[in-house]
């Protein structure tokens, strides 16, 4: 029976009942956090291929000069990134897009979204394979001249492209529900202006990104 | 002249629950200001579809005729809407109507919306007043804050916004932005405030909020336009912080 009662419910609150509202907080979390401000950085190094070989070359010894690297990139990209995917992909199974019928602005990114979630996936995985991985196997150097010789490839240096504008969309994107997933942005109106600066920051790392890519071949 | 114009309607038909849904097509004799529900209660009069059969008259449901009891919400032309509140005229031909599938659809356009008061109920959508005795009047409202509240009061418990969101469905578990929406209503209340962290037990809880992924669908169908994407904004904020603290609290 169901009852209007006016007294709390006496049964104990389960915790697990609490879930999905952590994992979904971790998601957005390791999604801003580590896995947002690696990519920054990410395209960041990656710029200085604008400034020519030998900068861009300086740039990789630093940063395999950090102490502890292997770990750093096990804890702060691989396991965030496995968590946000593996959730990701979850998510994106159990939403039911509607875009068609529906054509918002932000019905039209909520769905772009979860593209470009899978996108990134496929990305990072032939990304990491191919410039983390296969050095380490085949006792590669990672120098300019290696991403040079992948990039030379029409159809590696498209997937290259659409890899890295996807990935920035994700991201940005990400930032602008964030806001709200953590209760900053509230109101429609501080939401649009969140929404402009994201696609501006879009723009500008699509942008760098694409040129640095140029700047490999 | 306009006497024989006629308005074709496509209507989405199931016999009971567990039978299969079919589409029927009827034409009916065009009246000016004809609304969905009038061309649907000319069906009713004259149960006859386009190729001239008899068949059993369309069930749906409507009350107030004037957009505030949320009966006759279906999806026409695909989108989700009032029947009443939808003028013929500035539909598409031939007239798409579908029931709200995302409820359990009962016979042709009728569904059933029982899990949303089900929510209602989860949420303690109601405020508590007097117990074994009066407890006297309450504390004073702000016009501004009744004004804030006013928007929300308005939720008719259409579903609309339920259909329309693309994470209410089989596979999860949400109990929707509606019920959000009422949550931060009866929480914003001076005496519903006594109760505030039970409702965001069940915000926090597997229904609740971490089910939104802010596609905003629900705050461009919603017929009374109740900012309910600012009303999840705000929980997110007090749902994170109430999560926390009551954590760091055990
Ligand atoms: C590798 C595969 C990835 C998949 C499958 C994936 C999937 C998703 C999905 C489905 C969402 C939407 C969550 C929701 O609406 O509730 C999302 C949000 C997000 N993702 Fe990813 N993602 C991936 C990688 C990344 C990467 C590499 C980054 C960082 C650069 C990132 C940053 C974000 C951010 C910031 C959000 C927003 C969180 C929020 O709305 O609170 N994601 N991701
Ligand atoms: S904003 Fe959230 S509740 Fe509203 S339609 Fe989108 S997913 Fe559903
Ligand atoms: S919030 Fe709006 S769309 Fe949702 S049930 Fe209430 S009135 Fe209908
Ligand atoms: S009949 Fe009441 S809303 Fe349409």
């Amino acid at each position: 029976m169901r009852s209007n009662s006016l007294t709390a419910d006496l049964q104990p609150i389960n915790k697990n009942i609490r879930k999905r509202f952590v994992l979904s907080r971790l998601h957005s979390l390791a999604g801003i956090v580590p896995l947002g401000i690696f990519m920054v950085e990410h395209l960041l190094t990656n710029s200085t291929a604008l400034l020519g070989r030998e900068k861009y070359n300086e740039q990789i010894h630093l940063i395999q000069s950090i102490p502890f690297l292997p770990l750093l990139e096990i804890f702060l990209v691989a396991i965030p990134l496995i968590f946000h995917a593996g959730y990701g992909i979850y998510l994106s199974m159990i939403s039911k897009s509607n875009t068609q019928t529906y054509k918002y602005e932000r019905n039209r990114l909520f769905f772009f979204q979860r593209v470009t979630g899978i996108t990134t996936l496929v990305f990072i995985i032939y990304h990491v394979w191919s410039f983390r991985l296969a050095p380490v196997f085949y006792g590669t150097e990672i120098n300019f001249d290696l991403v040079n010789s992948h990039l030379e490839n029409v159809f590696v240096f498209s997937f290259y492209v659409i890899g890295v504008v996807g990935a920035v969309f994700h991201f940005s994107n990400g930032i602008r529900t964030g806001l709200i997933t953590w209760g900053v942005t509230k109101g429609p109106a501080s939401q649009r202006i969140a929404q402009r600066i994201c696609l501006l920051f879009f723009a500008v790392f699509g942008v760098l990104g694409v040129t640095s890519l140029f700047a490999f071949i | 002249m306009s006497a024989e114009k006629v308005i074709r309607l496509k209507v989405k038909r199931k016999d009971q629950m567990d039978s299969e849904s079919y589409w029927e097509e009827f034409a009916i004799p065009y009246r000016p200001n004809m609304n969905v529900i009038s061309a649907l209660m000319e069906i009713q009069r004259n149960p006859v579809n386009a190729e001239g059969t008899k068949v059993r008259s369309v069930a749906w449901e409507y009350n107030c005729l004037e957009e505030v009891c949320g009966a006759c919400s279906m999806r026409i032309n695909g989108k989700v809407r009032q029947a009443c509140s939808t003028l013929v005229e500035k539909l598409e031909q031939p007239i798409q109507l579908e029931p709200m599938e995302t409820f359990p659809v009962e016979k042709d356009l009728v569904v059933d919306r029982q899990r949303m008061f089900d929510a209602l109920q989860k949420i303690k959508g109601w405020i508590p007043i007097d117990g074994t005795y009066a407890m006297g009047s309450g504390p004073l409202i702000s016009s501004r804050e009744q004004q804030e509240a006013y928007k929300f009061s308005t939720c008719m418990t259409c579903g609309c916004c339920l259909d329309a969101c693309p994470n209410v469905n089989s596979g999860s578990p949400f109990i929707g932005p509606q019920a959000l929406a009422q949550t931060k209503y009866f929480n914003m209340h001076p005496t519903g405030k006594l109760t505030k962290n039970e409702r965001l037990e069940v915000v926090i809880g597997d229904e609740g909020i971490s089910n939104c992924g802010n596609s905003q669908n629900c705050v461009e169908v919603c017929p009374k336009d109740i900012p309910l994407t600012t009303a999840l904004a705000e929980l997110n904020h007090e749902a994170n912080r109430y999560a926390l603290w009551s954590w760091l609290k055990k």
